[in-house]
This record gives structure tokens, sequence and C-alpha cells, in this order.
């Protein structure tokens, strides 16, 4: 692709509006960009936290530091919440979604600049209410998944919950409103020239995403209004003794909560294939493939909630469709799988922190993949349910999967957003930090789960006690590697080289590489023509 | 359209079992399972540093783990493969060795195989699995009923066709743990079932959700609030088969373990007999044991004396 109008000549736009301006009132794309990646690093800082507290008080057998079972099942429910809400979806989504599907279709800005601002300022309260929910009463110990009755105010009576439940309202808000912009700035706004069929690949997951979301959540939001009611207004939606029943809220939840898992990793795949295209310098193999690949995962995403309720007392039909329904899923997946392969096969690789992300990406989410087509037959998961094996299988698609789109997002970008480039070399090692731990800590949780280890246990029988160890080390090597990226962050603002504008080279084709680094704070003068 | 499915697909299955059977040999953790003699009681519980699936102890569990190993297999070749593909293009098209990219982006032939073959190796992977979960589902010609409610935090069971009597079972504490007792993991009263009888469980739900499960009998399901949910598993061979609740269910989520002891018909019916006088006096399970400081100790007193 080119570009008719090179902006990068002209500062002259390049006006910034003073400090309270720019940050609290901002409407523009790339700065609410930041501050959702700033917000999501923050929040990565609980989440993380949570979860070395976690592997702490597993490392041996008996209770450790936790100091009962309540405050460990909070914990784990904040871990989760945080890790979703506030970590995965706004640096994906509201991070490098808002930074650059403007800039790579052409467009100026978001279509609704200040809906972009109240989709973040919605998440901080949200993210306040969720951390203070911890320091409230009993603590919201449900589980991520928030099933009634324990959420009910029977078995949850303070106000933490209600703080939980509340924060998921206010996150599902910012996503909605956030969803709607997303889908309205690749519909209309694109640059002439620029067809659907032309959109790079993150526009393309963005808009799969987007739409997810905005058929999602609102199902999410009327499952925990629900909930909020039958906890404090005497209603029974969820409570059999008036009538209701306690399924029903499965349901609703994972009616959003699957499409919820593809919102996560869809901006991840997008991600990948852009930094395997530019490393490899070589377009993207079967592009339609590849994008309709997306929209197939998006749509199947939607009718397969019910493999997370096998033992949930579905019928046998029942579960013989969301079981086959659930496989198709790996062909789609296969696809992109395979699609990057080929867009390496015959490439001139290079093999920069982006492209090992990217790789490593690959690689661990086959392994996750896998697994899910394991779990996707009711018949082992009947002994795998809820089991570690489910914990390692959405680990190595999420943990290491999206945390690993969002690393190699990082490191391809950080050049365009900050106008310096991160040291190669500390970028390499925290790749191989992070590699050799997030795999150390998930892989022995397969073992552990094909042995019958139940997740959300903060003490275990003893001869779970090996792999329990290792995993905690592992997390320790994650944890450093973690802090370790903050190290690299640093290096990067204070002594990062100047960051060309194009600093990938020829296989970098999208439209973002066009402009300055930073970019204007206007991108486009005009509108650049897309051949 | 059950039986139509089962049928339809029996002899596929069959096939299937075949190579999954040979290559249970090979499979890790299968070598626990096969030393399992008959005679000798087993013990179905996690081990040190094991990876597999947990040994068996009757038939559900004994087709589960040989479907898991058909999969298994699947997913380490489609693993495996991947990751040669990796590495191959790691090597051979890094930048030093091939500075002149191609600008290959279409082979629709590659495009179609990469779909298809996926579906195929999908079918072979569902048409067992179809036939393993009917065969889940429900016991056919039970010999007798157990009822399972999960409660906060232990389990409590009835037996409404062998004398209707009911009973709690708690967890041991780790100080009270007699010799031979397995840290969170043994009971005071376990679930008794005959070896070789065909048990339909039902569960049910009292406070909130629990799962019932065993993994070495292959059972799991929920017990939910308002509904009643049946399942069912079998023993095989005489023994002593561990579990835990599956589900969270409160600050004692990791401390309602399951124990199923099975024993030869005879000694079940002994049992069963002394059973039903001994819980209607309300003799053991005697004094409740508190699961943890923070349980709710009026509620449990009450609890284990119905």
């Amino acid at each position: 692709m080119d570009t008719a109008a090179h902006a990068h000549h002209d500062h002259n736009h390049d006006h910034k509006p003073g400090f309270v301006r720019r940050w609290l009132f901002s409407t523009n794309h790339k700065d609410i960009g930041t501050l959702y990646i700033g917000f999501a690093l923050i929040a990565g800082i609980l989440g993380v936290g949570l979860s070395l507290l976690m592997r702490i008080e597993l490392a041996t057998p008996g209770m450790q530091i936790f100091a009962s079972g309540q405050m460990w099942n909070a914990f784990v429910s904040a871990h989760g919440l945080v890790m979703v809400f506030f970590v995965i979806m706004p640096a994906l989504i509201g991070g490098f979604g808002n930074w650059f599907v403007p800039m790579m279709i052409g467009a100026p800005d978001m279509a609704f600049p200040r809906m972009n601002n109240i989709s973040f300022w919605l998440l901080v309260p949200a993210f306040m209410m969720m951390g203070s929910a911890l320091f409230v009463g009993e603590g919201p110990g449900g589980g991520w998944t928030l099933y009634p009755p324990l959420t009910d105010n029977t078995y949850h009576p303070s106000m933490s919950m209600d703080l939980g439940l509340f924060a998921v309202h206010l996150a599902g808000a910012s996503s909605i409103l956030g969803a709607a912009n997303f889908i309205t700035t690749i519909f209309n706004m694109r640059a002439p020239g620029m067809t659907l069929h032309k959109m790079p690949l993150f526009v393309w997951s963005m808009l799969v995403t987007a739409f997810l979301l905005l058929l999602s959540v609102p199902v999410l939001a009327g499952a925990i209004t629900m909930l909020i009611t039958d906890r404090n207004f005497g209603t029974a939606f969820f409570d059999p003794a008036g009538g209701g029943d306690p399924v029903l809220f499965q349901h609703l939840f994972w009616f959003f909560g699957h499409p919820e898992v593809y919102i996560m990793i869809l901006p991840a795949f997008g991600i990948v294939s852009h930094v395997v295209s530019t490393f490899s310098k070589k377009p993207i193999f079967g592009y339609l493939g590849m994008a309709y690949a997306m929209v197939a995962i998006g749509f199947v995403g939607f009718i397969v909630w019910a493999h997370h309720m096998f033992t949930s007392g579905i019928s046998v039909d029942t579960r013989a469709y969301f079981m086959a329904a659930t496989m198709v899923i790996a062909v789609p997946t296969g696809i992109k799988i395979f699609s990057w392969i080929a867009t390496m096969w015959g490439g001139s690789l290079k093999f920069e922190t982006p492209m090992l992300f990217a790789i490593g990406f690959i690689f661990l989410f086959t392994v996750g993949g896998v697994t899910g087509v394991v779990l996707a037959n009711a018949g082992i998961t009947q002994i795998l349910h809820n089991t570690y094996y489910v914990v390692a299988h959405f680990h190595y698609v999420l943990s290491l999967g999206a945390v690993f789109g969002i690393y190699a997002g990082i490191y391809y970008w950080i050049g365009k957003m900050s106008g310096r480039q991160y040291p190669e070399k500390l970028g390499q090692i925290h790749f191989w930090m992070t590699f050799i731990g997030v795999n150390l800590t998930f892989f022995p949780m397969h073992f552990l789960g094909n042995q019958g280890m139940p997740r959300r246990y903060p003490d275990y029988p003893d001869a779970f006690a090996g792999w329990n160890l290792v995993a905690s080390i592992g997390s320790y090597i994650s944890v450093a590697s973690f802090v370790f990226f903050f190290y690299v962050l640093w290096v990067t603002f204070t002594k990062g080289a100047k960051a060309a504008d194009n600093p990938w080279g020829e296989g970098a084709t999208t439209l973002e590489w066009q402009v300055s680094s930073p970019p204007p704070f206007h991108t486009f003068d005009e509108l650049p023509r897309v051949r | 359209m059950r039986n139509a499915i089962s049928a339809l697909m029996g002899r596929t299955v069959r096939a299937c079992r075949a190579v999954a059977a040979g290559l249970a040999l090979l499979a890790l953790g299968a070598g626990a399972a096969l030393a399992q003699g008959s005679a000798e009681p087993m013990i179905g519980a996690p081990h040190d540093w094991a990876v597999g699936l947990q040994a068996s102890g009757g038939p559900v569990k004994d087709a589960i783990s040989s479907f898991n190993t058909l999969v298994f297999w699947i997913i380490v070749v489609i693993t495996v493969f991947v990751a040669l593909l990796l590495v191959w293009v790691i090597a051979k098209f890094r930048a030093s060795a091939h500075p002149k990219p191609s600008r290959t982006s279409h082979n629709t032939m590659l495009e179609i195989a990469w779909t298809v073959v996926p579906v195929l190796i999908l079918v072979v992977i569902a048409i067992p699995s179809f036939r393993l979960i009917y065969y889940q589902d429900r016991a056919v010609n039970a010999d007798l009923t157990v009822n399972v409610q999960g409660r906060q935090w232990y389990w409590h069971y009835a037996y409404p066709d062998n004398g209707d009597f009911t009973y709690d079972s708690y967890p041991i504490q780790t100080e009270e743990l007699a010799q031979g007792q397995i840290r969170n993991l043994s009971v005071d009263n376990p679930l008794v079932i005959p070896v070789g009888a065909t048990v339909r469980v039902l569960t049910t739900g009292q406070d909130v959700i629990h799962s019932f499960f065993v993994p070495s009998l292959g059972i799991q399901k929920y017990t939910i609030p308002g509904r009643t949910l049946e399942t069912w598993m079998r023993a095989e061979r005489p023994g002593v088969f561990y579990g835990q609740c599956n589900q969270i269910c409160g600050t004692n989520h990791w401390f309602m373990p399951i124990e199923v002891r099975a024993v030869p018909r005879e000694e079940f019916d002994r049992w069963a007999a002394e059973a039903k006088t001994r819980f209607a006096q309300g003799l053991p399970p005697g004094a409740p044991r508190m699961a943890a400081q923070d349980a709710p100790a009026a509620t449990t007193l009450a609890e284990a004396r119905r």
C-alpha cells in the first residue's frame, strides 16, 4: 500500500493541548490509546501480583500465607476479572485498537472522540471498585464466573460482591461504547481506496472483536443486573426457592463468556499477522482466508457456549451438539496457524523481539488450541472439567497467547508510539525469560489436571506437591520477567534511540509506517489515498 | 436416536479402540492403569509426579482413558508437526540463509488441504467421542441408586433403595489422620458401593453448587440447588476411590473430599444393614468435625444430626 500524502514533512498541525486537556479530557485516539496501555500496565501489576501470591501459597501443601479459603477465593476471582477486563481487553482493544485502527485505515481519528474518552474513563472507577472489593467484607469469592447461588446475598452478604458486579457493569459499558465506536469508524471512515478487502488484518480483527463485544456484553450486563436485583431487591431469577434457576445464569454468563475469550485473542491474531508479515518481508499468506477465518471464529464463537457446562446437567443430545460445534472452531484456527507459517515460508526472516513473541505465540497457541480440542470432548471433560487441565489450557491461549500478542504489539509499535526504539538485546532477554517462565508455570498444570487437581484450591493433597512447586518456580521467573519488562520500558523511554519512521524496512507496509515516529498530534493533514 | 447413533458408530469406534489400545501401551501414565490387577484392592488417588490420567477403577473411566489416549496422540502429532514446520522455516528462511523473499501469497490447493485435513481429523475424534458421551450418560439397568448432595462443606449421601438411610461424610482433619489415611482426601464416612454393581447417582443441591468428582471412576456431576441430575458409575475392582469437590463453593471448597469405597456385595449388604440402624440413631459420624474456624458451627451441628 502506498499513500499519496506523506504527513511527516509537515509538523505545523502538531499542536498539542495542555496536560489536563490532553490527558483528562482527551479526544485524540492516540492519547486515549496511550492512556489505555498505561492503564493496562498498572492493572497488570495488580493482576500479576495476585497471581504471585497465589503461586506462593500453592508452592507447598498446607495453608501458607492465606488466612482462609474465602480470602483465597476472592484473590482467584479478582485475578481473573482484573486480567480479563482491566489488562488484556484495555491493552489490545483500547490500547492498540485506538492507536492503530484509525491510522491503518487512514482516518483522522475515531468516529466518536468524546465517546472514546468516556470509554476509557469508565474503566478507571470500575478498576477502583474491583480493587476496593478485595478490602470490603468477605471479598468477592465467587470465581470470575460469578455463579449464583454462591454470589447471592446469602453466601456473599457484604457489599464487596456488589462492588465487583458493578465494576464488571462499568467495564462492560465501556466495552460496548468502544465497540460501537470501532464499528462506526471502520465502516465509515476508511480512506479512499481502502476497501474492506484491502483492510489490514489488525483492523479486521478489531472489527470482528467489536461485533463480538456489541452482541455479547449486553447479555452479561443483563445477567449481572438480574444477579444484582436478586441480591438487593428480593427478585429470584437464579434462586430455585423463588422459581428461578442457577443454570440460567450459567447460560447467560457463557453466552457472553465464550465470545469473550475470542474478544481477547482476535486482536492478538491481528497483531501477530502484521508482525509475521513484516519480519518475513512477505505479504500475509491467504489474506482473505485469514480475514474470513476470524469472521468464522467470531460467528461460531457464539454458538458453543454450553461447552463450559458439560457437567451442569444439560442433556446428552445438547452435549453432543455443543461438542461438535466446538470442534468446528479448530478448523478456522488451524487455517490461521498454517497461514502464518506459510507467510514465513519463502520469506527472509529476521528475529527481532516482536517476531520472537509472534513465533512463540504461534507455537504456544497451537499447544493451547489442541488441548482445547481435548476439552471439547464432553466425554473427557467429564473428568477434566474445572481441573488444572482447564487452567493450563486457558492460560496457554490467554496468558501465553493474548499476552504474547500484547508484548509483540508493544515491541513492534513502541518506536512508532513513543518515538524511541526499545533496546533489542534487552527485548530478547525479556522474551526468553517470559517464554521459559510461563511454560514452566503452565505446562505442569496439564499433569495436575490429568491427575484430577481441582482449580480454585489453596491447599491440595500431598501428591500434587511436586508439579505445583515447579509451577510456582516458573511463576517466579515469569514475575521477574514482568519486572524486567518495566526496566526495558524505562531504558526505552530514557535512553532509547530515536526511532525512524519505519524501523522495520520493506516488510512493514501498513499506513502507520508512512507517518513520523511518533506521529503528529493529528495524524493526517489530508486523507491518504490507497491504491 | 441414541441407539441409531450408537449402531452407526459402533464399527468405527471398535477400529479406533484397537488403535487406541495399542497406543495406550505407550501413553504416559498408562503403565499404572495396566499394573492394577483385578484382585488387589486399588487406591484411586493422585500420585507424586504423575503426568497422565489417574488409574481406572471402572468401565466409564476405562472408556474415557482409551478415548483420551487416541486424542492425546493426535494432538501430540499435530503439535510436533507444527513445531517441526516452525523449526524448518526458521532454519531455512532466516535472512542470512535466504536474503531474497518470495512474493507468494496464495496457493489454493494448500489452503483447501489445510481446511479439509483438520476436518477429517476432527471426524476421527468426533465419532468415538459421541459414542463415549452416550455411554456415560445414564445407567442401563442400575443395580442401586445413591443420592449425592453437596453441602457447605461436606457430602450428604442417601441410599433410597437399600433401607433409605442417609448420612454425612466429613473430611478428616490433618491432626486426626489415622494410619493409611490421606490428608485432604480421607473422610469419616465414605460412600460405600458394591464391586461390579452399576450405581445410578442422582445429585441434588441444597445451598450452593458443588461438583461430585471422582476421577478414577470417571464420574463428575454438579450438585445444583433446584435440580436433580443423573449419572452413573461402576467400580470393577474393590478399593478406595478418592475425589474432591470441583466447583467453587465457598471458604472450604478445598476441604470437602469424596471417598468411594467399593466392597464385595456381601460386605456391602452387611454394611448397609448396619448403617441403617447406626445412622438412624445418629451415632457415627458423631460429633461433626469443624472444617475450619470460620465454618458456621450451628448449621453444621444441625446438619450432622439429620
